[in-house]
């Protein structure tokens, strides 16, 4: 009975659905896949904060239609994220979908949206895979690629004078991309690399792995550890005591989401660290100031890349769909319009490469408490102008 | 090979080790007394960290956290016990490993309620924060010496309670003879309770201790627990002294996987390809380990005795 | 099953689910929504996945806690032959079933030497040294998971990328395995296989040498979850080592279980609510308040718990029950 019942509410349910079309009555509809579960739901809060402010900067509209934005959970697992792309394109079909932190999240989830005639943007995720051939005219990144960040650091370290390295980074991904990046550009010796297990059952005790990078001898420690893990590993690292012995240097490690937490931790040792990014909350420019501002007085905390991204996805999106006067059927209009990245970002500007990465500074920033005792970054030099990833040249549009 | 980086590797899984043993002794005994497959056994390890992290935040002081918390704990595991395990004792395993599993969601979705998804960092005093050189060359964190200290603590607590109370003798009676106990008319779902609510509060201790390094976070027990199973089976159902045993085997094999075998490894195949089987093939080793004591062993390195 | 089975009510629930299942792409096609394709071929597949389980769980008292990883070995079965331009289905799927099999005689040789708690653990241990294998193969993405670009191609002219042809290959997979399993436990061999569950003693004394009829049953059931796995694989394109997780293996039993173990259509009615619950609960409790959806595993697990409190037999014994 219950079975029956069951079935025919299924049946029901298909049955009233509507048949959906572009209509220009209808809303400009934005899936949005990011972690909200597992602990990596920090950075997927972060992301959707900054996503619905720049909603409501932008008044909730784009080319004269509504928006509507509709939010997916990828658990921090590929499959899931792939099943949750799926649903957007199928069933809620979707004109953008972005997010995704995590590269291989993307990775899994980029066939079904592109196969679909979906445009994809990446928020955060910069694979090399989608960067060189298997660049795609629908996709595009609102972040930077994974390679870029740890090249700029590895030119930091040669300026540094630094002649030997120990690297740990997650085994996913992302994290090989990350460690792909730092040896391509430091010129020093790598004397010892750890890739650890990542996911939602990623390891976060590193007491082994800190043992061996002491004992190996290297002058500094690289590492890669987004979101949680970041700070488990800067409190470990720190109980061990080898701030002096090892200094740290990272990439997405120590930010708006950590430091906080490191600062309830009182984990002092910190502040002074240096790590490369494309932005910073202190960068000058309009767009950033507002952004900044804003996020700090509805959230109360300063917002992460992650947020800056999201946000500046919108305002690529919107900036298409302006363009097109909200008109989404004609999809080269809208792709020609995207690729201009005519918006005012808040890294004060730039442009997409021929894969559809951005070409963009990157910048050495320090950790510093601000005036109100907050802990953030702030930006100490500009290590690379206009950088454009290494794998722009394997791609063929 | 590098002498002081090999001690250090030995005690980094001897804290493995006493973690591992402070979760695996509950589970053992309510495995061996009650005949219970607990999965959510973990779920305890998560709650007592959210607990003592809650009450470390609100009186700015670790000690006084873990001391109040491990109570509380044993409150949960109580509660646990009577809505949820006890009408489970008289069904069959299968029933237990779904149940359990149902319990593990909904510890987990409550986590997710009460304390939000971002997990919670629990700051600890100076005085734990340095480090110990333990030799000219050995520097070693003092809150791993710490966790150490209280692993070994319980343990031998443990070993006297069971061997020299009267409580104890049930406990061992219990698990190497349900029917008789029950027969000699003790009051056998006080002793169930019991031995629930005190193994749940040991799992939160444990849970308590990892907190500072990793952070506690939702799930964080959901796949240590899998490893517990691993080190109670290695030691034998029902036996304090094997979970011990067990949990420094694993302890062992797996912090020396992770220090030693990429390099062994890089021996037979590509850098890359080393770095990243290393890890993977070190968890497989514990398993192997498991599925081979099971198949020659089954009850295990030491079975409780007069099965 | 005869004809006066089929006029009760059960037995017309039973025909129902099946009859819905068989006209769904053509439902799906009239409401324009070929998302609820998708679930309904997820659906079919793991109810394969299930059916297999039930083989040797239902019938045969083994409960294997490592199930999934047979859905795995199958899903890159097709995956790896693909990232090597192997794109012949004839290849794929004769493959997930041999290697599938093989895992299956190997494993099941050492673990049916144990019995009860200290199988479903064996059982766990060797799925999680196949998860662990397959995180540790770099070359086939460890673990970030291997894109599968293409699928299975058979003959010219069936194109199995195809969602509604796939869902009937899907569904007559589903018909078949269903088929091959009640043939199988209304067999003499069936019968030791049943009789070794309630009295493994007795049946070894009357003669039977049930360690052999055991170790067939788990490599058949294994052998038809590779096949589900090799679905799968063409079905989400990706693969995981994530998707042999003991949690899955754990899915899988409960799906079993809610259903009905024991039963002919128990593992279906199993599957179909664990999914519908899975793809609805989280939008019916959106409903109600906001993002609430998030929070969907605490009614799960309580409906989880509650089913096994107080619902014995699954689906399908509420349904035997309401048949008297």
């Amino acid at each position: 009975m219950k079975k029956m019942l069951l079935g025919a509410a299924l049946g029901a349910v298909m049955m009233a659905g509507p048949a959906f079309g572009a209509s220009h009555g209808e809303p400009v509809k934005i899936g949005f896949v990011t972690t909200l579960t597992t602990p990596a739901a920090v950075i997927g809060n972060d992301m959707k904060n900054a996503f619905d402010l720049a909603l409501e900067h932008i008044g909730g509209e784009m080319g004269g239609r509504k928006v509507e934005v509709i939010y997916e959970d990828d658990g921090f697992k590929p499959e899931v994220g792939k099943q949750a792309s799926d649903k957007l394109v199928k069933q809620d079909e979707v004109d953008f979908v972005t997010g995704f932190i995590w590269s291989h999240v993307l990775l899994a989830s980029s066939k079904s949206v592109l196969d679909s005639g979906t445009f994809l943007i990446s928020a955060n995720a910069g694979p090399s895979q989608l960067a060189g051939k298997g660049c795609h005219e629908n996709f595009f990144s609102v972040s930077w690629q994974n390679d870029q960040t740890p090249m700029a650091l590895g030119e930091a370290l040669n300026a540094n004078g630094v002649n030997s390295v120990y690297i740990m980074a997650p085994n996913y991904a992302a994290g090989k991309d990350m460690v792909a990046g730092v040896e391509r550009t430091f010129k020093g010796e790598v004397k010892g690399k750890d890739l650890t297990k990542w996911g939602a059952d990623a390891q976060l005790d590193f007491s082994a792995e800190l043992a061996k990078a002491k004992a190996s001898g290297a002058e500094a420690i690289w590492v890669f550890y987004p979101g949680k893990a970041g700070g488990a590993f800067i409190q470990q690292y720190t109980q061990a005591g080898l701030q002096d012995s090892l200094p740290l240097y990272s990439v997405f490690t120590v930010d708006a989401l950590s430091l906080p937490r490191l600062k309830d931790a009182g984990l002092t040792g910190v502040l002074g660290s240096r790590a490369t990014q494309h932005w910073s909350p202190d960068l000058d420019n309009e767009a950033n100031k507002k952004f900044v501002t804003d996020f700090l007085a509805k959230y109360g905390s300063y917002p992460s890349f992650y947020a800056q991204q999201s946000y500046d996805a919108m305002m690529l999106i919107k900036s298409a769909v302006d363009a097109v006067g909200g008109d989404l059927s004609d999809k080269d209009a809208v792709r020609a319009a995207l690729a201009k990245a005519d918006f005012a970002s808040t890294r004060g500007g730039f442009k997409f490469g021929n894969n559809h990465f951005p070409v963009q500074n990157f910048y050495l920033r320090e950790a510093v408490e601000d005036s109100e005792g907050r802990w953030t970054t702030k930006v100490v030099s500009t290590v690379y102008e206009d950088h454009q990833d290494p794998h722009a040249a394997d791609c063929g549009m | 090979m590098d002498t002081a980086l090999l001690i250090t590797q030995l005690l980094n899984g001897l804290q493995l080790g006493v973690l591992l043993f402070l979760l695996a002794a509950g589970l053992t005994l309510i495995f061996g007394i009650m005949d219970f497959i607990n999965l959510a056994h973990g779920s305890f390890y998560m709650v007592g960290a959210y607990i003592c992290g809650t009450l470390v935040a609100l009186l700015d002081s670790f000690v006084l956290g873990v001391i109040l918390a491990i109570p509380l704990t044993l409150a949960v595991g109580y509660v646990a016990e009577l809505v949820v395990a006890r009408t489970l004792y008289a069904r069959d395993h299968l029933d237990h490993v779904l149940a359990t599993f149902g319990l593990i969601l909904i510890f987990d979705t409550a986590v997710h309620l009460f304390w939000g998804a971002e997990g919670m960092a629990i700051p600890l005093p100076d005085w734990l924060n340095g480090q110990i050189a333990v030799s000219e060359t050995i520097l070693l964190p003092t809150y791993r010496i710490a966790i150490i200290s209280v692993g070994l603590a319980v343990a031998v607590g443990l070993y006297v309670l069971v061997t020299r109370t009267r409580i104890g003798m049930l406990i061992r009676a219990g698990a190497s003879n349900r029917t008789m106990v029950q027969a000699l008319g003790v009051d056998i779902k006080r002793l169930f309770s019991l031995v629930f609510a005190a193994g749940a509060a040991i799992a939160g201790l444990a849970g308590m201790m990892v907190s500072p390094i990793t952070e506690a976070s939702i799930g964080m027990g959901n796949d240590i627990i899998i490893v517990a199973f691993v080190v109670i089976i290695i030691g034998g159902i029902g036996s304090v002294k094997g979970a011990f045993v067990g949990a420094l085997i694993v302890g062992m094999i797996d912090t020396m996987g992770r220090s030693y075998l990429d390099q062994f490894m890089k021996l037979f195949m590509s850098d890359q390809n080393a770095e990243t089987a290393a890890p993977a093939v070190s968890a497989m080793l514990i398993y192997i380990l498991m599925a081979a004591i099971l198949a020659v062993r089954p009850q295990g390195l030491f079975p409780p005795r007069v099965r | 099953m005869n004809a006066s089975d089929i006029l009760t009510p059960k037995g017309l629930i039973a025909a129902a689910v099946i009859l819905l299942l068989a006209v769904m792409p053509v439902l799906t096609t009239i409401a324009d929504q070929a998302f609820y394709l998708d679930i309904a071929t997820r659906i079919l597949i793991l109810a394969i996945a299930a059916v297999s389980l039930n083989l040797i769980l239902g019938y045969g008292g083994m409960v294997s806690f490592g199930h999934a990883a047979f859905i795995g070995i199958g899903a890159y079965a097709v995956g790896i032959p693909i990232y090597y331009d192997e794109y012949s289905g004839w290849l794929h799927f004769p493959l997930a079933i041999a290697v599938s099999a093989l895992y299956a005689l190997i494993t099941g040789a050492i673990s049916l030497r144990t019995k009860g708690v200290h199988f479903i653990m064996i059982t766990m241990a060797f799925s999680q040294m196949v998860f662990f294998l397959f995180i540790s193969l770099e070359e086939y993405g460890g673990d970030d998971g291997l894109l599968i670009w293409s699928d299975s191609e058979f003959v010219d002219g069936v194109d199995v990328d195809d969602p509604t042809t796939f869902y009937y290959l899907c569904f007559i997979s589903l018909m078949g395995a269903l088929f091959l399993v009640h043939r199988i436990v209304n067999s003499r061999f069936g019968r030791v296989i049943r009789g070794s569950m309630s009295n493994d003693k007795r049946m070894k004394a009357l003669g039977y040498p049930t360690y052999g009829y055991k170790l067939t049953a788990y490599v058949i059931s294994g052998a038809i979850c590779g096949y589900a796995g090799a679905l799968m694989g063409n079905f989400t394109n990706f693969i995981s080592p994530e998707m042999m997780g003991w949690t899955r293996s754990g899915e899988l039993i409960f799906m079993v279980v809610l259903g009905g173990s024991g039963s002919v259509m128990g593992p279906i009615y199993g599957v179909l609510s664990f999914l519908l619950l899975e793809e609805f609960l989280p939008d019916f409790m959106d409903l109600f308040s906001k993002d609430a959806g998030i929070y969907w595993h605490l009614p799960f697990g309580i409906i989880l718990v509650l089913v096994v409190l107080f619902v014995r037999g699954g689906i399908n014994g509420l349904l035997d029950r309401w048949n008297r």
